[in-house]
């Protein structure tokens, strides 16, 4: 039997391919890459804050660390993960498609991600930036002597690839669903990424004008953003915001909708309450355009709108909820199997929970006026994308590995790295919120030793963290080629992709399916046979 | 209660009109940021806008404008089959571009020598910048729609097979058009002459 | 549409031209030529680009786009009209 992953061999077959699960996986190499870039600089700077005033890197590369560590995360890692790897495999397979609607268009989405990082990283390697991937002005347009304009055209060029991919999951979900493939039968997955590839459409050229505006003036020192002139450094801070607030939900929606897919399967059982988890998809999605201004209560915005962006984000909050509580009620009276990607998930629901709460504590104006720009706001969002979203792209690589390599991985080192992760994850964070709430601030390479014991507790459970994600980059590669073959369906699940050989053909289905059934239609007899 | 996927619409006008969107969305930040300098300083903003040219700014609306009725006739000639007279429509299209683009550049020039590139005047400034930034961002958009615009009309001559083509070309056209609609006023007309 | 349709389009957009000059010629006011100028765009999406013709998602795709940033103006002025 031919599946995609001998449909050619030879580099040109990869690198001109149009198949969406061969892109899919072009996706995964690169943002593994990332990855590691990504958390190298995380190293320097746990490494640095060990001690109170280590001088272990100047302050000046400390400001670069930080920085480079958030762009690539952010942009070339946490943005693409769970779209642009599972969005592009799984899409067509759980609609019952043959690949994605413009398949052409995917590749070139994956050709511009490489460049947009390709000139990232020269940034990087040239001497990098010292902003902070928020880019504020003006010292981002006027005062800065780094390079912001390369990183930035990074950047922006990645954005390209992100409208695209998100342009080719909203086309795909709508124009080429199997029949009987009804919007309500569809996995909530699916409506996790199309929600996501509507924010990728709205929410990034509004990234992308205003880096130009940055960029522009940086290189014809035109002080768009100069009080001098009249300019407003607010302007730049509401249409970055704008963009970046929902591109945390960008971050986020994917991760949830691994969740509802591992929660289902391991407990054996129907979501609970469907309609409300796919309605708070949209909701979230769409209300999480109407709080970008919780990022700028100190900046001088007028105290009138930070009342209404204080209450907008609390509403924000409520179809999160929504979703915990379905996951719960899911879960409960289940036949819950431990295997690694539910620990994952499980995982993902502690951690986005703990997360999740700090952003309400972070929502209030009384509070956030203290915590603002400290060690608090750090937890926080670490909390919700690191033990939140990549917990959860941990899942789905444990969950789909078997489907998208036709391995097995090994069970007890998968089970044996989420514990770890989990516990790493915890030792790393939780001190930081301690370290906000006594007042330490973010972006500070030094800091008063009172902090010490922390700072300490911190560093240490990023060496754990560290050696929780080495572990499956190892084991993983490791079963790609040795492990013993999967077979179509490991996890016993419902879902169109698990009724088709692991790895699948390269067109997907032998026939088009006709789509009959529920989604999740574990019987009784499933949860509690 | 099946859906039949037979009734789903089209992938590629619905990719067209979703990728419109996105840009709907970047030359609307970009038009945030006017209204901002718009509101904060009228009086300045104003001022800007009166050393603009207004006569070269409305006959290039005007060639606009033109250009896409001509590629609305185009459309239509494609669609009735007459693809000879959809070639020579697109032509005349991308030309009207084309000279829209030669007519900003005069202006681009013309401003230069008034010395209105980072004028010195601190008022003028950010209008000018910003100026800038809006024509050449949808000079740019522009430049992409004439090449696009003239390559289909060479393609449509031989080959029938492109009249999708021409209509998904013809929606960036005019959303090029509409972005213009909406510069003109706000940068040329926000004085009253 | 139809080769006249479309020219008719057309004259009419080069006569909200003309009335949009007019109007700042007689100093109407900026808020009177944005209107103008939504009607020549309102033209434009009906007639030209063809939302006219029933498609019921393109028409969500066009006035979401709008209403996604009427949310930027809208919360974003917020704060500058109320400083």
């Amino acid at each position: 039997m031919n599946t995609y992953l001998q449909a050619g061999y030879g580099l040109r077959s990869w690198l001109l391919t149009t198949d969406h699960k061969r892109i899919a996986l072009l996706y995964l190499v690169s943002i593994t890459f990332f990855f590691f870039i990504g958390g190298g600089a995380a190293t320097l700077i746990r490494l640095n804050l060990v001690v109170p005033d280590s001088g272990l890197i100047s302050a000046d590369s400390y400001n670069r660390a930080f920085t480079i560590h958030s762009v690539v995360m952010v942009w070339f890692f946490l943005i693409p993960s769970i779209p642009a790897v599972f969005g592009n495999f799984l899409l067509p397979l759980m609609i019952g498609a043959r690949d994605l609607a413009f398949p052409r268009l995917n590749l070139l989405s994956w050709y511009l991600f490489m460049a947009g990082g390709t000139v990232a990283l020269w940034g990087l390697i040239i001497g990098g930036v010292d902003t902070g991937w928020t880019f504020y002005t003006p010292f981002s347009t006027t005062y800065s002597n780094s390079h912001v304009v390369t990183v930035l055209t990074g950047v922006v060029i990645a954005g390209f690839s992100s409208i695209l991919t998100g342009l080719n999951l909203v086309v795909t979900t709508h124009t080429l669903r199997a029949p009987g493939m009804v919007w309500m039968r569809l996995p909530l997955f699916v409506w996790a990424i199309y929600a996501t590839a509507l924010i990728l459409i709205l929410a990034t050229p509004i990234l992308a004008v205003t880096l130009i505006l940055v960029a522009a003036d940086r290189i014809g020192g035109l002080g768009l953003f100069d009080p001098r002139f009249g300019g407003d450094p607010l302007l730049f801070q509401h249409l970055f915001w704008f963009y970046s607030h929902p591109a945390v939900y960008i971050m986020v929606l994917p991760a949830m909708g691994v969740i509802n897919e591992l929660v289902t399967c391991f407990s054996r059982r129907r979501i609970f309450g469907y309609r409300f988890v796919a309605a708070a998809t949209l909701g979230i999605a769409s209300i999480g355009f109407l709080v970008w201004g919780h990022h700028m209560f100190v900046a001088g915005m007028s105290v009138y709108a930070s009342f209404v962006f204080s209450i907008l984000t609390f509403v924000v909050a409520v179809p999160s909820g929504v979703k915990v509580y379905n996951w719960t009620a899911t879960l409960y009276k289940g036949r819950v199997q431990f295997k690694a990607p539910m620990l994952f998930g499980l995982g993902f629901i502690g951690l986005f929970v703990m997360g999740g709460v700090t952003g309400l504590f972070l929502a209030s104006l009384a509070f956030d006026v203290h915590v603002t720009d400290t060690y608090f706001v750090v937890a926080h969002f670490h909390f919700i994308m690191v033990g939140g979203t990549v917990s959860a792209y941990m899942g789905a690589l444990h969950f789909w590995w078997p489907k998208m390599t036709g391995r097995m991985y090994p069970e007890r080192w998968g089970q044996a790295s989420a514990v770890l992760i989990f516990a790493g994850f915890l030792l790393t964070f939780l001190p930081q919120y301690l370290l906000g709430w006594l007042g330490m601030p973010r972006r500070y390479w030094h800091y008063p030793p009172e902090f010490q014991v922390w700072n300490v507790l911190s560093s240490a459970g990023a060496s754990v963290l560290a050696l929780g994600y080495l572990l499956p980059l190892a084991y993983l590669l490791w079963s790609a080629f040795f492990g013993p073959p999967a077979p179509d369906n490991p996890w016993g699940a419902k879902g169109l992709e698990w009724t088709i050989p692991s790895p699948p053909p390269k067109e997907n289905f032998v026939e088009i399916p006709h789509v009959d059934e529920p989604a999740y239609n574990y019987g009784e007899e499933d949860s509690h046979g | 209660m099946a859906e039949d996927t037979a009734v789903a619409p089209s992938p590629a006008p619905l990719g067209m009109w979703v990728f419109l969107a996105s840009e709907v969305m970047m030359f609307g930040g970009l038009f945030m940021a006017l209204a901002v300098m718009r509101w904060r300083d009228a009086a300045a903003w104003k001022d800007g806008s009166r050393h603009l040219h207004l006569w070269l700014g409305t006959a290039n609306t005007a060639i606009l404008l033109v250009s896409s009725a001509v590629v609305a006739l185009a459309v239509t000639a494609v669609r009735r089959g007459r693809r000879k007279e959809a070639a020579w429509e697109l032509g005349i299209a991308a030309v009207l571009g084309l000279a829209f683009l030669i007519v900003k550049a005069t202006e681009w020039g013309l401003e230069a020598r008034e010395g209105l590139m980072l004028p010195q005047q601190p008022s003028l400034r950010l209008f000018f910048d910003f100026y800038y930034v809006a024509t050449g961002l949808h000079a740019l958009h522009l430049t992409v729609g004439v090449v696009l615009v003239a390559a289909l009309g060479f393609l449509i001559r031989r080959n029938p097979g492109h009249a999708g083509a021409v209509e998904l070309g013809g929606l960036y056209w005019h959303f090029v058009d509409v972005v213009w609609i909406f510069l003109y006023p706000i940068l040329y007309l926000a004085a009253s002459r | 549409m139809t080769p006249l349709g479309a020219i008719l389009v057309g004259i009419g957009l080069l006569a909200l031209l003309a009335a949009t000059v007019g109007a700042t010629f007689s100093g109407l006011g900026s808020w009177a030529n944005m209107v103008i100028a939504a009607a020549k765009a309102a033209l434009v999406l009906w007639f030209f680009m063809e939302l006219r013709s029933g498609n019921g998602l393109l028409r969500l795709v066009a006035f979401g786009s709008l209403a996604w940033l009427a949310i930027l103006f809208g919360l974003g002025f917020s704060d500058w009209l109320t400083r």
